[in-house]
């Protein structure tokens, strides 16, 4: 009788065969697809036909590779979800969300490298950060609908262009009218807007909501384009003033400083608001809403009032970093506004975690401030952004931070169950 | 809204009619409940009850007919269309067949969005979080915590309510539809999938729910015991109709029922025809 330690081993190595073999089939299969496009030259010039092999042996080692890795990290979560103990992640939140001083630290951390950040680096950087946190502002807003009230919106995008062009155009036919009177103009339009599209789609839900919010982001963005007295058409609007300073001159240098401040302070604003209306009654009925509709509405909360205001607080934020945006670059034209952007507005909140908004914020800047410091592999944006989504949906779809969907009211509000729990613990 | 006071009664259905297309689902469906009762409502599977709780609550229109919910002053209101939740605003909460917790949310919350519809802070309150949203908040927090001792749910109040074990989301979902401080309290097969202690609790619950809240409560339920030992009166429905009320005794003895429970014999032919349209 074989030690049940020599099984063990047995058992392990066939399995490793098995894997292998499987690398190997992969690989095969990858090379039998690509064989026409990478190994095959024609030369119509010459009339020959260039063999070029090398390229075979360079996919089929990617591809074995590739294929015995995926198939381990696949087994490696499956185990992990079988074994069902707390996730690390969630444990070091704990550890954070626990500890009030490390907490507090972290956030001084971080608030000191924002307000230092514009000093150290260079202008470019600091003026790609602004871009970045009208990004996080976007993701905030758009995590209202799609993260808490569960609205799959496409046409987000339409709200930002809403917001750029009404300060544009404000500023267009009337001069004197300046950023700060266009900002809450900007966010009033936006919401009205998210009202207008919440009206027809009240009925609608999940792929056929995405479909009817998809069109809608394109209506406006044709209209912008084909509507020349409007909105000027595909040339777009130019010279639009940045923010001013109790009228003071700045040189670019100053504006893009001041523009980096009052965006952070924005979007400070924005996470505070987004948290308090979490946790708040309005935010529970966003939330039941997205949960269960039928019964949400038998608990009392009118789903149509709820709807809407969903809609019209995400547009709110959309529309003033629309203003932001046109007073950033001074010039909009409606290619700003395509579809194109909602997909990245809607790739960071799923990426960060549906309602996390600490994930959304990551998410945000990851999207952003990647691509420009990844410069060498500009080619391959595309491919890479695209082969991330797929991992991330493969392996973490919760997003990359899970929200603390429930707000401790417990904690918050007074030891009473504790206490409760201590008195009823001897009896039981 | 109209004036006819009745002390009486707190519900009072008439000839309530339902059709989907040429489907008869409910046919001339009468019924009446007084404050403080327990009233059950019986019937084999396909009768109806469920879509008669659906109309009673707003999530169907009915077709034909009339609810009338009477106030604790004795003013009638006429509810036939209404939304849900303008309905569960006066007084009318109700729990479902499948669970319908809102599972991605703690036990708390859930109990806190039934206390949505007694609660008025708006979305500015929450944005300033000023005194009197706070306040508001303060108390949603106590009244829910006290709602979840009084069902043993207190010790998992920060769950998601997805976790809770199976009887416990049943209990969960009462406690919520208690947090809208009904008068009438509809329960759509309380005890389907309980054992016979869960039975045992469950009914004492309600009975306890009926003596110190002061709500009347109608329930759909296929476990006879408990039925018939804690109701003071039964309807009961068969294709769309309502084919016999009593107490549980008359119930019991009542020939319809026995035939549609145990099926038609000798008499088949004499049977009205059934799920026929009502139109006919």
């Amino acid at each position: 009788m074989p030690a049940p330690g020599s099984v063990l081993m047995k058992e392990k190595s066939g399995a490793i065969g098995r894997e292998v073999l499987r690398g190997l089939g992969t690989s095969l299969w990858f090379c039998f697809l690509t064989f026409p496009l990478l190994a095959v030259r024609v030369n119509t010039i010459e009339k020959t036909v260039v063999w070029r092999l090398s390229n075979m042996v360079w996919v089929a080692l990617a591809s074995f590779f590739l294929a015995i890795s995926w198939r381990w990290l696949l087994s490696r979560r499956e185990r992990k979800t079988k074994r069902r103990d707390e996730p690390r992640a969630r444990w070091l939140a704990r550890k954070f969300s626990g500890d009030r001083r490390l907490g507090a630290a972290g956030m001084a951390a971080v608030m000191a490298f924002a307000l230092a950040f514009p000093f150290v680096s260079s202008m470019y950087q600091t003026s790609l950060m602004i871009t970045a946190l009208i990004y996080v502002m976007l993701g905030l807003g758009l995590n209202i609908v799609v993260g808490l009230a569960g609205l799959l919106d496409l046409g987000y995008v339409a709200f930002y262009a809403v917001g750029a062009y009404s300060y544009a155009l404000l500023n267009l036919h009337f001069p004197w009218y300046g950023f700060w009177m266009a900002l809450p103009v900007g966010a009033l339009l936006a919401a009205m807007f998210g009202v207008l599209l919440g009206f027809p789609v009240l009925r609608l839900r999940g792929d056929y909501l995405a479909i009817v919010t998809l069109g809608f982001g394109e209506i406006i963005r044709l209209i912008l384009e084909n509507w020349n007295a409007f909105s000027k058409g595909p040339s777009g609007i130019a010279n639009i003033p940045r923010p001013s300073f109790f009228g003071l001159d700045l040189s670019l240098h100053q504006a893009t400083l001041y523009l980096y401040f009052l965006m952070l302070a924005v979007t400070g604003l924005t996470v505070i608001a987004v948290m308090r209306l979490r946790a708040s009654r309005i935010g529970r009925a966003w939330m039941a809403l997205r949960e269960d509709e039928i019964a949400c509405e038998c608990m009392g909360i009118d789903k149509t009032r709820t709807k809407l205001t969903a809609f019209a607080l995400g547009a709110t934020w959309a529309g003033m970093a629309g203003v932001i945006f046109a007073a950033k670059t001074t010039f909009i034209n409606p290619a700003s506004f395509t579809f194109m952007e909602s997909a990245i507005i809607l790739s960071i909140v799923v990426l960060g975690g549906m309602g996390s908004i600490l994930g959304v914020i990551l998410a945000s800047l990851i999207m952003i401030l990647l691509p420009q410091y990844l410069g060498a592999f500009s080619q391959y944006r595309m491919l890479l952004f695209g082969s991330c989504m797929v991992a991330m949906i493969v392996f973490r779809p919760q997003g990359l931070v899970t929200a603390s969907r429930s707000y401790r009211y417990v904690e918050r509000f007074g030891g009473r169950k504790a206490k409760d729990a201590g008195e009823k613990a001897p009896a039981a | 809204m109209d004036g006819s006071r009745s002390n009486d009664l707190i519900l009072d259905v008439n000839g309530l009619r339902m059709t989907f297309g040429g489907l008869c689902a409910l046919d001339c469906v009468s019924l009446d409940l007084r404050p403080g009762e327990i009233v059950g409502l019986i019937g084999p599977n396909g009768a109806g009850k469920t879509t008669f709780f659906n109309c009673l609550t707003g999530i169907y229109a009915p077709t034909g007919g009339e609810i009338r919910l009477f106030s604790p002053d004795g003013k009638s209101l006429r509810i036939n269309g209404r939304k849900p939740n303008a309905i569960t605003r006066l007084g009318l909460a109700r729990t479902f067949q499948n669970i319908r917790l809102f599972p991605e949310m703690t036990v708390l919350e859930n109990v806190m969005v039934g206390r949505h519809c007694r609660t008025r802070s708006g979305i500015l309150g929450a944005l300033a979080r000023n005194r009197r949203t706070r306040d508001e908040e303060h108390r949603v927090v106590e009244d829910c915590l006290a709602i979840l001792d009084r069902f043993s749910l207190s010790r998992s109040a920060d769950d998601l309510a997805r976790n809770l074990p199976y009887g416990l989301q049943r209990r969960l979902e009462i406690a919520r539809a208690m947090a809208t401080n009904p008068v009438l309290l509809l329960l759509d097969e309380p005890a389907a999938g309980m054992n016979a202690r869960e039975t045992r609790e469950l009914s004492a619950l309600i009975r306890r729910l009926r003596d110190e809240d002061r709500v009347t409560v109608f329930l759909i339920e296929h476990d006879m015991k408990l039925v018939m030992e804690l109701c003071e009166r039964i309807f009961v429905m068969d294709y769309g109709r309502n084919i016999g009320s009593g107490t549980p005794e008359e119930v019991r003895r009542n020939p319809q029922v026995i035939r549609a429970y145990l099926g038609a014999n000798e008499d088949e032919k004499e049977a009205p025809e059934r799920g026929g349209d009502c139109l006919s």
